[in-house]
C-alpha cells in the first residue's frame, strides 16, 4: 500500500468509529435522558403517565406521612402547585419538611408521582440548582434563604 | 500577620511568573543562554513563594485564626487537627491554592531535573508553564483570595462541611490535582514543540515520564474519590456518572490515550501530530474539569461556592488556553515532518485502535456531561443524563477496546501477525470461555451479560500474563533461561503487564459488584434480625456518643454466618451542631474482597430504625485494580531508559594505550 492509501485506511477507520460513537450517543439521548420538571410544569404540561421525569421542589410542610415498611407519602410544592409523591425506602439525611429536594420516577395515572429515588442537598447552605431555579420562576424564592 | 505574608508571597509568585512567561521565550528566539537560564531560577522561586503562601494558609487553619474569612467559613476550633489540615483544600480558595502549588512544583521539577533537555526547549516549556501559572495566580488574587480578613474576628468558625470531614478527602484532592496539573507539563511540551516547529522521538521520551506520573496520580485519585463516595454517601454505589466524576474521568481517558500514542512516537517516530493534539486535549480536559467543578455551573458537593465572576474568569482562562493552543496547532502542526510507515496490523496499528476507541469513548462522556448544560443554556429545558446513557454509549465502545488489550503487546512492530497472536492467546481465551460457562451454570437466571463481563475481565488478565510468558519463553525454554530473560526484560515491559492486569482486576470488581450484589432495605426494632445471603444481622441496640465536634448515634449489629458470630457492625449518624447538618457513616465488613455494607436511615416513632444492607461481591477489586494499575505505571516509570531520557550520543571509547 502506498502512504496515501494507508492514510485513507486510517482516516476511514477513524470516521467509522466516530460514526458508531455518534449513533450510540444519539440513540441513547433519545431513550435515556430524564427531564426536570417543577410541580407547576407537571400540572401545566400534563406530563403523560409512565414518562420518567425528575420532580423538584420543596417538601410541603405538614405533608409527610410515614406508613409501614418504609413507605413515605409527601407533597412536593413550588408554591403554585403541589404533587403528591409515593416513595418506599430510606430518605437522605437532609430530607425534612420545607427543604428542597429532587425526586426521580414516573407519574401514575391517578396523578400521584411514584418516586424511586429522592435526592436532597448535601449541605445546609445549598439548594439543588434546579429547585432554586424553579422556585425563582414561580416567585417563591427568598433571597438569602439559601445561598 | 501570617495571612498577610501568604498573600504577599502569592503576589511575588505572580511577579516571577510574569517574568518567566516572557524572558525565556525571547531568549530562545535570540538563542541567548542567559535569558533562557532565567526560567530555572524563577521556576524554583515561584515554587518557594507559593509553598510559603500555602504554608501560611495552613498555619492560619492550624492556629484557628478566625479573623481570616476563609478559615472562619470552613473550620472550627474543636475539629481534629488532621481535618484542620485537610480543610485547607476543602474549600474553593484553598483548593485553588493547592492547584497552583502543584503547578509550581511541577515547573520547579522540570527546572531542576530537566538537565538533559535542549536549552531552547526547556526555556519554552517553562515559559508556557508560567503562562498557565500567571493566569491562575491572577484568578486566585482577583476572585478567590484565601487570605482576606474579616473586619470583626468571630469567636468561632462555621466548621467544615461534615461529609468532607473524612480521611478519604485528605488524600483524594491532592492526588487528583497531581494528575490534572501533571498533564500541564505534556501540554507545555506540546506548545513548546509547536513554537519551535520541530519534534522528534526524543520529545516523546521526555514527555512520557511526566505524563505517566500524572496518569498514575489521576488513577489513584479517581479510585480514592470513588471509594470515598462509596462509603461516605451511604448509597453503596461506586460510580454515579455524576458530571463531577466525569470531569476527572475525561482527562484520565485522554491521558491513557496519550501514554499509548507517545509509545508509538518514541519507538517508531510516527503519530507525532496526533500525539501533540492529545497532549493539548488532555490538559484542556483537565482545565474543563476544573471549570465544571469550580465555576458553580454544576451543583455538587464539590461546588464550594458559586460566584459568577469566578465562572467567567475560569471560562476566560479556558477559552484563552484551549483556543490558543488549538489555533497554534492548526497553524504549526502541518509544518511538522511526517513520521514512519506501518501496516494496519501491527503494534502501531493496535495502539491506533486503542487511541481511536479511547477518544471516541471520551467524546461520549464529554457529550453526556456537557449536553445538559448546553441544552439548558440554549432552550432552558432541564434534563439529567445518568447511568443509562453512559451504559449505552461508553459500554459498547469500551468492550472492543478491552477485547483488544491482550492483542496489542503481543503484536510485532511495523508488521504484525494477527493469526499468530490469536494462537498465542488461545490459552487465555480458553480460560475465559470456561469461566463464562461456569458462571452461567452457577448463576442461572441472573443477568445474562454478567458472565461475559467476567470472561472479558479474565481474558484481559490472562492476556496480560500471556504476554509476559511469551516474552521470556516460559514453558518453551528451560526455566533458568526464562528467568535470565525475565531479568533482562526492561521494567516497562513488566509495567505494561501489571497495568493491563490491573485493568482486568478492576473490570472484574465492577462486573461482580454491580450485577451480583444483593440489597435489602428494612425497618428493624431492637433484637430483630435481618438476613442477606448467608449473613444474619441482629440489631442489638442504639448507643450515643460525643465526638470532638459532633454527636453520634450508632446502631450496633451482631453479624452471624451459619450461627457463628463473626463480628460487630456499627453504622452511625453524626450530627454537627455548628452546621446543623448530619452525615451517615456506613459500616463495612470485609470478607475477602467482598463487603457487607450497612447504613442507617431514619428513626421511626415506633422505635424501629431503617437500614440499608448490601452485599457487594468482590467490590474491593475495583479499587485494588486501580492500585495495581498505579503500580504498573510506577514500574514503567522506574525503567532506566525513561529515567535517563533521550539517548545521548555515545562517548568515543578511550583508545587503548600501547604497552610500553
Amino acid at each position: 500500500m502506498t502512504r496515501k492509501q494507508r492514510r485513507l485506511v486510517l482516516i476511514g477507520c477513524g470516521l467509522g468509529v466516530l460514526a458508531v460513537a455518534v449513533a450510540l450517543v444519539l440513540s441513547a439521548l433519545k431513550g435515556s435522558i430524564v427531564f426536570f420538571n417543577s410541580p407547576s410544569d407537571v400540572v401545566e404540561k400534563r406530563v403523560s403517565p409512565g414518562t420518567r421525569i425528575r420532580l423538584g421542589g420543596l417538601v410541603e410542610t405538614g405533608s409527610v406521612q410515614r406508613g409501614d415498611n418504609l413507605a413515605v407519602h409527601f407533597k412536593v410544592t413550588d408554591g403554585k402547585s403541589a404533587i403528591a409523591v409515593d416513595y418506599r425506602g430510606v430518605l437522605p439525611d437532609l430530607f425534612r419538611e420545607g427543604q428542597g429536594i429532587v425526586t426521580e420516577g414516573t407519574v401514575e395515572p391517578g396523578g400521584v408521582f411514584k418516586a424511586d429515588s429522592v435526592l436532597a442537598k448535601h449541605d445546609e447552605r445549598y439548594m439543588p440548582k434546579e429547585v432554586a431555579d424553579a422556585l425563582k420562576k414561580s416567585g417563591h424564592w427568598k433571597e438569602g434563604e439559601a445561598k | 500577620m501570617i495571612a498577610e505574608i501568604g498573600h504577599y508571597a502569592l503576589v511575588l509568585a505572580l511577579g516571577l511568573a510574569l517574568i518567566q512567561a516572557i524572558v525565556p521565550v525571547v531568549g530562545a528566539r535570540l538563542n541567548d543562554g542567559t535569558l533562557m537560564g532565567v526560567a530555572e531560577t524563577t521556576a524554583l522561586g515561584q515554587f518557594i513563594f507559593v509553598a510559603t503562601a500555602f504554608a501560611a494558609l495552613t498555619a492560619c487553619y492550624v492556629f484557628s485564626d478566625f479573623s481570616v474569612a476563609n478559615v472562619f467559613e470552613n473550620s472550627h476550633s474543636a475539629m481534629p487537627l488532621i481535618y484542620k489540615f485537610t480543610s485547607v483544600w476543602g474549600n474553593h480558595e484553598g483548593s485553588m491554592l493547592l492547584w497552583v502549588l502543584i503547578l509550581s512544583l511541577f515547573g520547579a521539577s522540570v527546572a531542576a531535573f530537566g538537565s538533559n533537555l535542549p536549552a531552547p526547549l526547556k526555556a519554552n516549556v517553562l515559559a508556557v508553564q508560567s503562562w498557565i501559572a500567571s493566569a491562575f495566580y491572577l484568578f486566585i488574587l482577583v476572585t478567590s483570595n484565601p487570605f482576606l480578613r474579616l473586619p470583626d474576628a468571630p469567636f468561632e468558625g462555621r466548621d467544615l462541611n461534615p461529609i468532607l470531614q473524612d480521611i478519604g478527602l485528605a488524600i483524594h484532592p491532592p492526588l487528583l490535582y497531581l494528575g490534572y496539573v501533571g498533564f500541564s507539563i505534556s501540554f507545555s511540551f506540546a506548545i513548546a514543540a509547536l513554537i519551535e516547529g520541530r519534534i522528534d522521538a526524543a520529545w516523546a521520551r521526555w514527555v512520557r515520564p511526566w505524563a505517566l506520573a500524572a496518569w498514575m496520580c489521576l488513577t489513584l485519585g479517581i479510585a480514592m474519590g470513588s471509594y470515598w463516595a462509596y462509603y461516605e454517601l451511604g448509597w453503596g454505589g461506586f460510580w454515579f456518572w455524576d458530571p463531577v466524576e466525569n470531569a476527572s474521568l475525561m482527562p484520565w481517558i485522554a491521558g491513557t490515550a496519550l501514554l499509548h500514542s507517545a509509545v508509538v512516537m518514541e519507538k517508531r517516530n510516527a503519530l507525532k501530530v496526533w500525539t501533540i493534539l492529545l497532549a493539548i486535549l488532555t490538559f484542556s480536559l483537565s482545565l474543563i474539569g476544573t471549570f465544571l467543578v469550580r465555576s458553580g455551573v454544576l451543583t455538587s458537593v464539590h461546588t464550594f461556592a458559586s460566584d459568577p465572576t469566578r465562572g467567567v474568569f475560569i471560562l476566560a482562562i479556558l477559552v484563552l488556553f484551549i483556543g490558543g493552543a488549538l489555533a497554534l496547532y492548526a497553524w504549526r502542526a502541518p509544518l511538522l515532518k511526517q513520521g514512519g510507515l506501518f501496516a494496519p496490523i501491527s503494534r502501531e496499528g493496535a495502539l491506533v485502535f486503542n487511541n481511536l476507541f479511547l477518544t471516541a469513548a471520551c467524546a461520549t462522556v464529554f457529550t453526556g456531561t456537557l449536553y445538559p448544560l448546553a441544552l439548558e443554556a440554549l432552550t432552558g429545558e432541564k434534563i439529567s443524563v445518568g447511568a443509562p446513557f453512559f451504559n449505552l454509549t461508553f459500554g459498547p465502545l469500551f468492550v472492543p477496546l478491552l477485547l483488544a488489550v491482550p492483542f496489542g503487546p503481543l503484536m510485532a512492530w511495523k508488521r504484525g501477525d494477527l493469526l499468530g497472536v490469536a494462537q498465542r492467546l488461545i490459552g487465555a481465551a480458553g480460560l475465559a470461555l470456561v469461566v463464562i460457562a461456569v458462571a452461567f451454570v452457577l448463576t442461572q437466571g441472573g443477568p445474562v451479560l454478567a458472565p461475559f463481563g467476567i470472561g472479558l475481565a479474565l481474558f484481559v488478565m490472562a492476556g496480560a500474563v500471556t504476554d509476559l510468558i511469551e516474552r521470556v519463553g516460559l514453558l518453551r525454554v528451560p526455566l533458568p533461561t526464562a528467568l535470565a530473560r525475565a531479568r533482562g526484560l526492561p521494567r516497562s515491559a513488566f509495567g505494561t503487564t501489571v497495568a493491563h492486569f490491573g485493568l482486568g482486576v478492576s473490570l472484574l470488581g465492577i462486573v461482580c459488584a454491580s450485577t451480583w450484589g444483593a440489597e435489602k432495605i428494612v425497618a428493624l426494632k431492637p433484637k430483630q434480625t435481618v438476613s442477606l445471603r448467608s449473613y444474619d444481622l441482629t440489631f442489638d441496640g442504639i448507643v450515643t456518643r460525643q465526638g470532638p465536634n459532633y454527636r453520634e448515634l450508632a446502631a450496633r449489629f451482631t453479624v452471624r454466618q451459619g450461627g457463628n458470630a463473626i463480628g460487630l457492625m456499627e453504622p452511625s449518624k453524626r450530627t454537627f451542631p455548628s452546621r446543623q447538618s448530619s452525615t451517615t457513616e456506613a459500616a463495612l465488613m470485609t470478607r475477602g474482597a467482598s463487603q457487607l455494607y450497612l447504613s442507617l436511615g431514619d428513626m421511626n416513632d415506633d422505635g424501629s430504625i431503617a437500614v440499608r444492607l448490601y452485599h457487594k461481591p468482590l467490590v474491593l477489586l475495583i479499587w485494588l485494580g486501580a492500585v495495581v494499575m498505579f503500580l504498573g505505571g510506577a514500574l514503567s516509570l522506574s525503567d532506566r531508559r525513561l529515567r535517563i531520557g533521550a539517548p545521548r550520543p555515545a562517548k568515543a571509547k578511550p583508545t587503548m594505550q600501547p604497552a610500553e
